[in-house]
């Protein structure tokens, strides 16, 4: 156990350090000004990848092939869901959030009856899912009441003593997510279908089910988030959730999350949110154009996967 | 048509129903083609001409060869997610420096095809996840198309157009050019020993390490190949829509993955069919703009087309795949 310790304590800290330095580079770049504010700022945008990143972790860590690529149009649907069943009022504030978890969710159950169903990679059957969720989304989200209630865009912004409430929330939710993960039955099922299906299935862990909840699980928690994202930045929009493809697998996978499964990592995820956002402060701090930063953007995360991955499956 | 699979070890009766089995999964492709085809045909019978195939079929020459290029990928067991800004890249470089500055043009295109190769070496030498890799790449490809082209723009180089706008006599282009595509990927994948190393590269990997292939080649020479039809696809639409946008191919990443797999092709064990795959990309372009406009379905519902018909033929698929027992 402490050899695993050891070993699982490696790979997060390397993200920590990273947005450490990257952060440390912006400052001094800006001579110390803004310091304190880009902690919060990153704080509270790290909060949306973190949420969707620990869904996709789950997945991810069910082994090779499991990922879940309809997140972005979830996300978008879900938004626009809970905008719409919220209608501005704040009454229907804890409605709305209902609303976008039981879409979100919803999702994340149709993606794995596909899966079972059509006996299909799960690449596939949440791609053609997001095929068609994202055109439910387009026509859905056409001519609506976008804008959040006043009161659920004032609580995803609030802050206290320069601490996004909302990230406070999500570190309490991560460490839930961390005991699920390490020392309840669900984790430990997920943990051992990654390691080798089989013979999980041969110990009596009901693969299925356990799937089904996993995905569920990621559905959910992409569904949440979309809420969340459209009360912050006030307004949901097809688009919204466009950036968390990439941004929940990479914070997987930065985070030490194995790619081949079986073995996942919590803390990780919000140490490589915080890289990811504060990386992106950084340039933008540079100034440099959006080409220059995506074009860094794309070649960072390359450079870090690169630098981070390439262990072997043990088999 | 179909692809040559192997045959495994079973008693003659067996036998026939899973080669029965599999010749329906082979077809497969076709069939939904047809259908599309027969929707279109009963829907408005005018759209079945010289002219209104040229039209219907006129965006399908990028898409085809964009799903080859992902084939090559999946061929390997890997999966491209950079592919569409990877065409968008192409098409931005061909509006700009191949008009301006064929040579240095030249270069570029050629130079981007040998980062895809090295990426297969990456890939390959780190072990790395190809997914995450090239999603990194998406954004990397994205930001050189704005940096080449920050604004909507740029020509398309006379040739190009000249090829692109080409009017055969009976047969009209777009068919001609698919037929070619198919022809020439079926022949040098499916019909050269090489081609079967490189799909064995898929298939069973430690067998082919044993047998003395290099797998890092095989790696480096599929990525090469996705690499060289993304180019062929980028100027191919650019051929087609004359000037570029650094956004142009995004939506081409998940219509390629689905081109592949709606043309038969499986995500593990080299089991992929460049004839199906061009097939698969012919009724994704003509199932998602021509069917629906026919239909009178609002252009929202475009992508859930493209999911719906991926789900039908994949359900279909079981329900053979279940015969072939």
């Amino acid at each position: 156990m402490a050899s695993l310790k050891t070993l699982l304590a490696r790979p997060w800290i390397w993200s920590f350090v990273g947005a450490l330095l990257v952060w440390l580079a912006t400052i001094a770049f800006t001579g110390g000004y803004g310091a304190g504010g880009m902690v919060t700022a990153a704080l509270s945008l790290a909060v949306f990848t973190v949420i969707v990143g620990v869904g996709q972790m789950f997945v991810i860590t069910l082994g090779p092939g499991n990922v879940d690529l309809s997140l972005p149009a979830n996300i978008g649907l879900a938004s626009a869901v809970a905008m719409k069943v919220m209608g501005g009022s704040d009454a229907m504030i804890v409605v709305g959030l209902l609303a976008a978890l039981a879409c979100g969710a919803a999702i994340g159950a149709i993606n794995y009856l596909l899966i079972w169903a059509l006996r299909i990679p799960p690449i596939i059957a949440t791609l053609s899912a997001s095929f068609i969720i994202q055109s439910v989304d387009i026509s859905y989200g056409r001519g609506l009441q976008i804008k959040p209630p006043p009161g659920f865009a004032d609580f995803t912004n609030w802050q206290v003593l320069g601490i996004p409430v909302l990230a406070i929330l999500t570190v309490l939710f991560t460490i839930g997510a961390a005991i699920a993960l390490q020392r309840m039955i669900y984790g430990r099922s997920v943990l051992a279908i990654g390691q080798n299906i089989r013979a999980a299935w041969l110990a009596g862990v009901n693969v299925g089910r356990i799937r089904f909840l996993t995905y569920t699980l990621s559905g959910a928690l992409g569904g949440i988030d979309g809420a969340l994202l459209a009360g912050y930045f006030r307004g949901a929009n097809v688009d919204i959730g466009n950036e968390y493809l990439l941004a929940s697998i990479a914070v997987v996978v930065i985070g030490g999350t194995s790619v081949a499964g079986g073995k996942a990592n919590v803390p990780g995820v919000w140490g490589a949110a915080l890289f990811l956002v504060l990386l992106l402060t950084m340039l933008n701090t540079f100034g440099v154009s959006a080409g220059v930063r995506l074009l860094l953007t794309g070649l960072i995360i390359v450079g870090v996967i690169t630098a981070a991955g390439g262990e072997k499956t043990v088999r | 048509m179909s692809a040559p699979i192997d045959n495994g070890f079973k008693g003659s009766a067996a036998r026939n129903a899973a080669a029965r089995a599999r010749l329906l999964r082979g077809l497969l492709p076709a069939l939904s083609l047809a259908l599309v085809l027969a929707a279109i045909a009963w829907l408005n019978p005018r759209a079945i001409s010289y002219f209104g195939f040229s039209l219907m079929l006129n965006l399908a020459i990028p898409i085809a060869l964009a799903t080859i290029a992902q084939m090559f990928v999946i061929a390997g067991n890997e999966l491209d997610l950079s592919i569409g800004t990877f065409v968008g890249f192409v098409g931005c470089v061909t509006a700009t420096w191949l008009k301006d500055a064929p040579l240095i043009g030249v270069a570029i295109l050629a130079g981007s095809i040998g980062i895809y190769a090295l990426l297969g070496a990456l890939i390959h030498l780190r072990n790395l996840p190809s997914i995450v890799v090239t999603l990194g790449m998406s954004f990397v490809w994205q930001g050189l198309a704005i940096l080449v082209l920050p604004k909507p723009g740029g020509k398309a180089p006379d040739w190009l157009l000249a090829i692109m706008s080409f009017k055969p006599p009976l047969i009209p282009f777009p068919i001609i050019a698919a037929l070619l595509i198919a022809a020439v990927v079926h022949f040098g994948l499916m019909r050269t020993s090489y081609g079967a190393i490189l799909r064995g590269s898929g298939g069973n990997p430690a067998a082919l390490r044993r047998a003395g292939w290099s797998l890092l080649k095989t790696k480096i020479v599929l990525f090469a190949l996705a690499g060289l039809f993304g180019v062929l696809s980028g100027m191919a639409l650019i051929g087609i829509t004359t000037s570029a946008d650094a956004n142009i191919g995004n939506g081409y990443t998940l219509l390629a993955i689905a081109g592949v797999i709606l043309g038969g092709g499986e995500f593990v064990g080299g089991r992929v069919s460049p004839i199906g795959a061009v097939i698969g990309a012919l009724t994704l372009a003509l199932a998602a703009s021509p069917l629906l406009t026919f239909m009178h379905i609002p252009p929202d519902w475009q992508v859930a087309a493209n999911g719906a018909i991926l789900i039908i033929v994949l359900a279909a698929r079981v329900l053979i795949s279940r015969r072939e027992r």
